[in-house]
Formats: structure tokens, C-alpha cells, sequence
């Protein structure tokens, strides 16, 4: 296998409802990618792009219909969709293009408006559960969630205030990013005194509902020295899937994340991930997702993360800052594009870009990670500069 | 490079902007309409669930008796065709006490919450749950662990469904 590194990245503001239709928000952060590294369309050999279920925007076949603003006319170019691991898994995908030696110049690009969908794009979540088994009992995709928190928080003792630290955290972080749809700073006892939805989860526990898109350039070992002093090397991927019948293991260790994580770091040569990981990027749609998800990342021992969180140690200016960029919770969730997002985030950070936002200490390495479906589905990627 | 120059598009529309005009919008609606067949493992589960039992499948290979039942056992990949009735009792594994509807609607003034529920199901292997609702229960008594039995609908109202089973209630 060849070396893989990403060579440049471009987003998208992430907004609740986007002017842009969503092969706009493609073009945008595709554009913004190439720019970024001096590169033309024609440079590009293929485009590995991705975007999370046609229902949310509405257009069936969407990765035919995204592939124009994704730079795919007369190119090789495929979809992947995992669910809300898309993100990072479209990344995964462009790393097989070109580490196979079939492409040198590969374009990763994920897209999502969420906005489309009337009056709520959470209803389509409705048709992931069981068709027989499920369904009849009218379940919502909150009810998992709030399933997996309670059952997580009850394992460990964790407090909901506990939970609410990690938006807090997040929050603050994605203050400084310019994708951000958030302006304000929230504390503890706004996420506690918001509305509850469906208990634990309250309102701000939640990431929005938003639009956007997200890019980067991935370039094999000669082309990306070529192209830039600081090529981001892709050091290890990951991923797998657990059985669909969520309801049959216990959700308050992601055991889906496990495997997947281990994977990526064999391949990178990472032994102990808590002590050689500089940056981590976990999925945090929730803000029990990302402390559960530090767990499932071997970042964290099982039921300490809490205690951790608590003395600084994912700060920013912590020992290994957690949701730098802010995550899902504090920039937006774009489905497929906030977990490419992160990898931007990695990106940025590797290179010592990342502006106001930059995390001290000349990080190393990185990881980003995304999960999806029925509790199910992980995609992990390594950074090292 | 500034990060700005990383950052393109995504133009912010407010509820104003649709509703007064200032942007168009076009609208459209599907409806769609589906009927699942059942499968082979599911079918005889909803045929038991009729007679207000709630059968399992055994793998002869990891001996996990699993719920819902299954053609195969999808960790050893082989024909599952051992059947075993399990009881109508089990333990709350996890629950939520929901106030809003599958699309995101809020459940009004006075309406009850839902109580989704995981059960893990007495005689089934161990951790191995169903979800469903809880009933006959003020939200605030629920506790993980609690015991909890089926509240059956009566015979001639079953109908071959996960809902043959009312809810389940604390023992």
C-alpha cells in the first residue's frame, strides 16, 4: 500500500438552513479544498464523495445528482453511505483510491441539508428502526439515544450535569470556528434547564440540525510532497459494524467503535492511543456521545472519563484536547460533512493552521472518528504530521 | 493562508426570508406506502405473539436463545431451527421518558410521555433484550433493574404484532 496524506481542506459555513442547494454547498467547499492547495479540477484523478440518507434532501440517487458540484464530471467516482459515520468513512474510501496505486489525486467530498426535509428531518429516522419487530411501536431516533445515555450514565454513575460538561466543553471550542453556527457560550445549568426531550437527553445536550459541506485532498506519497511542505499523512483506518439488533448487547460501551479503533491504530503503530494521541476528534452529536466514544477510542479507561473531563484533561490546552474544532455540538451537524469536518479539523491543527483554535504543544497526531445506524456502524482515521 | 480563505458559502436563510417572500421555494410531498412480509423466523414470533407467547430461536452452536427469533444466528453464521418458549417477564436494561413524537412534534399539554423501554427477557440469554413500552408506571418510579411483566392485549384484539403485547408493567 502506498502512503496517503491529505494535501488541502474547505468547508462550508454550517447554517440551519442554507440559501445554497446542496450540489452549491459542494462546489463551495470542493473549490475551497482545491484552492487551498493549489490544485484544478483537472489535476484530480477521482472523487470519492459521500452524503447520509436521500430522504433528507430528498433527491434519490443524490450522489449522481452531487457529483457535478463534487468535481466528479467524467471522473471515477462513488458514493459511500454509512449513516452519520459517512464522514470520516468517505475519507476511508478516498485513502483506498489512492493507496491501492490506482489514483494518485483523490477529492473527498460529503455534503448534507437537513433543511429540506419538512418539518423535521428527524422523522425519516423513524424508517431505521425494525420494519416488523420495531416500527409498530412508533419508535423516534431520540429514543435510542436517550436509551444508550441513561444506560451509560447508570453503569458509571454519571450525573446528567456530568454529561452536560462535554457540551460545555464543545460548545466553547466551536466559538472559535469560523463554520459555527453558534454565537453564544452556554453553561452547565443552560443544558440542564433546557427542555427535556426525551430524559436524560435534553435540548442542549443535542447538536442542531444544520447544512453544509465539507472537502479535502488526499495525494499519494511523491505528489503530496510535491505539493506541499506539510503533508497530513492518513497513518491508520478503521471500521466496522456491529449486529443491527441493537437491543440484544448492552449499549453503554460502544463496542462497534472497539474493533475499529484498534484497527487504525495497529496500522499506524500506535500502542497506548491515551498516551501518543495529541488531538481527538470524536463523534459528538450528543455530548454523552463524546465521552462514551473516548471510551470506545481507548482514550479514556471505561467510567473515568468523567473525572478526567473534570480536571482539564480535555481542554484545550489540556493533555489530550477533545473536540478542538468543536464537533457536531459546537459547529453543527451537517450529517456526512461534520464527520468530514473533523478530519479538516485534524488537518489544520497537524499543520499548526488552525488559528485561534490551534491546540499547543506542536501536536503529532491525531484521530477522528464517526458512528452510525442502529448503534452499529464506526469509522476511525488516524492523522500523524 | 488566513483561515477565512477556508471557509466558503453556506448563506444563512432566517424563517423571514421564506416567509416574506424573499426567497422561492418549491414544494413537494411523497407519499409512500409499503407492506412487509414478515420473513420466516419473524412469522412464527407474531404467530406465538397472537397466542400470548413470546417465542425465541436457540443457536446449537453458541447456545444463545435469542430474541427476536432468527432463520440464523448471525455470530456463527449457521441455521438457527431450534425453537424455545421464553417467559413474559424480564428486567428493564435501560428506558427513556419521551416528550416528543417521531417527528419531532412536542407532545401536548397533559398527553402522557412515551416510556420506551430495552427488556432483557427472562429465559432468553442473558442481556438479550426487545424494545418496548412500559405502562402502569408514574415516569419517576422507573429504575433500571426494575422487573417487569407483559400486559397482553386480550385474545380477540391480537392481531400478529409486536403490539399484541400492550406494554409491559413493573412486577
Amino acid at each position: 500500500m502506498r502512503k496517503v496524506a491529505i494535501v488541502g481542506a474547505g468547508l462550508t459555513k454550517f447554517v440551519r438552513r442554507a440559501l445554497e442547494t446542496p450540489k452549491e454547498l459542494s462546489f463551495e467547499a470542493t473549490k475551497t479544498a482545491l484552492d487551498s492547495c493549489g490544485l484544478s479540477l483537472d489535476d484530480i484523478d477521482c472523487v470519492a464523495h459521500g452524503s447520509a440518507p436521500d430522504a433528507f434532501d430528498g433527491i434519490h440517487q443524490k450522489g449522481e445528482y452531487l457529483a457535478d458540484g463534487c468535481g466528479g464530471w467524467n471522473k471515477p467516482t462513488m458514493r459511500v453511505y454509512v449513516g452519520g459515520a459517512t464522514g470520516v468513512h468517505a475519507v476511508v474510501h478516498g485513502w483506498h483510491h489512492v493507496a491501492s496505486g490506482m489514483f494518485d489525486l483523490c477529492l473527498v467530498v460529503c455534503e448534507e441539508k437537513m433543511s429540506n426535509a419538512m418539518p423535521h428531518a428527524q422523522g425519516f429516522f423513524l424508517t431505521i428502526f425494525d420494519a416488523i419487530t420495531e416500527r409498530a411501536l412508533h419508535p423516534n431516533l431520540l429514543w435510542i439515544f436517550a436509551l444508550e445515555m441513561n444506560r451509560y450514565m447508570q453503569r458509571y454513575g454519571y450525573t446528567k450535569e456530568d454529561m452536560a460538561l462535554a457540551a460545555v466543553n464543545n460548545k466553547r471550542n466551536g466559538l472559535l470556528h469560523p463554520s459555527s453556527q453558534f454565537k453564544d457560550e452556554i453553561t452547565v445549568e443552560d443544558v440542564l434547564n433546557s427542555e427535556t426531550m426525551a430524559y436524560p437527553v435534553s435540548r442542549l445536550d443535542v447538536s442542531p440540525v444544520s447544512d453544509g459541506a465539507a472537502a479535502v485532498v488526499l495525494a499519494a506519497e511523491p505528489v503530496a510532497r510535491r505539493l506541499t511542505d506539510k503533508p497530513v499523512w492518513i497513518e491508520g483506518v478503521g471500521w466496522t459494524l456491529d449486529t443491527a439488533y441493537w437491543a440484544t448487547r448492552d449499549l453503554y460501551y460502544p463496542r462497534y467503535l472497539d474493533k475499529a479503533a484498534r484497527m487504525a491504530y495497529e496500522m499506524a503503530g500506535i500502542r497506548e492511543p491515551d498516551k501518543q494521541i495529541n488531538i481527538a476528534e470524536p463523534y459528538d452529536p450528543f455530548d454523552y456521545k463524546a465521552l462514551h466514544h473516548m471510551e470506545g477510542l481507548q482514550l479514556s479507561p471505561r467510567g473515568k472519563t468523567v473525572e478526567l473531563l473534570r480536571d482539564g484533561h480535555f481542554a484545550r490546552d489540556g493533555n489530550l484536547p477533545m473536540c478542538p474544532s468543536g464537533g457536531l455540538l459546537g459547529v453543527g451537524n451537517p450529517i456526512a460533512a461534520a464527520g468530514t469536518m473533523k478530519i479538516c479539523e485534524l488537518f489544520w491543527q497537524l499543520r499548526g493552521e488552525a488559528g485561534e483554535r490551534q491546540v499547543p504543544g506542536d501536536p503529532r497526531l491525531g484521530v477522528a472518528q464517526a458512528w452510525g445506524d442502529l448503534m452499529q456502524v464506526s469509522s476511525v482515521v488516524v492523522t500523524g504530521i | 493562508m488566513s483561515e477565512k480563505l477556508k471557509v466558503s458559502g453556506g448563506t444563512a436563510l432566517s424563517e423571514e426570508d421564506i416567509r416574506s417572500g424573499k426567497i422561492f421555494v418549491t414544494e413537494d410531498s411523497l407519499d409512500t406506502a409499503y407492506a412487509w412480509d414478515t420473513g420466516v423466523a419473524v412469522k412464527r414470533y407474531l404467530s406465538e405473539l397472537k397466542q400470548g407467547r413470546i417465542i425465541a430461536t436457540e443457536c446449537r452452536k453458541c447456545n444463545r436463545i435469542m430474541l427476536p427469533p432468527r432463520l440464523f444466528c448471525e455470530l456463527c453464521f449457521i441455521p438457527c431451527n431450534e425453537w424455545r418458549y421464553v417467559k413474559d417477564t424480564g428486567t428493564i436494561n435501560t428506558f427513556s421518558i419521551c416528550h416528543v413524537h417521531w417527528d419531532a412534534s412536542r407532545i401536548k399539554e397533559g398527553e402522557k410521555p412515551h416510556l420506551p423501554a430495552v427488556i432483557e427477557i427472562d429465559g432468553a440469554s442473558e442481556g438479550m433484550g426487545i424494545m418496548h413500552i412500559l405502562g402502569e408506571v408514574e415516569p419517576d418510579q422507573i429504575e433500571i433493574g426494575m422487573k417487569v411483566q407483559a400486559v397482553w392485549k386480550p385474545e380477540s384484539e391480537r392481531t400478529g404484532s409486536i403490539t399484541d403485547i400492550k406494554y409491559f408493567k413493573p412486577l
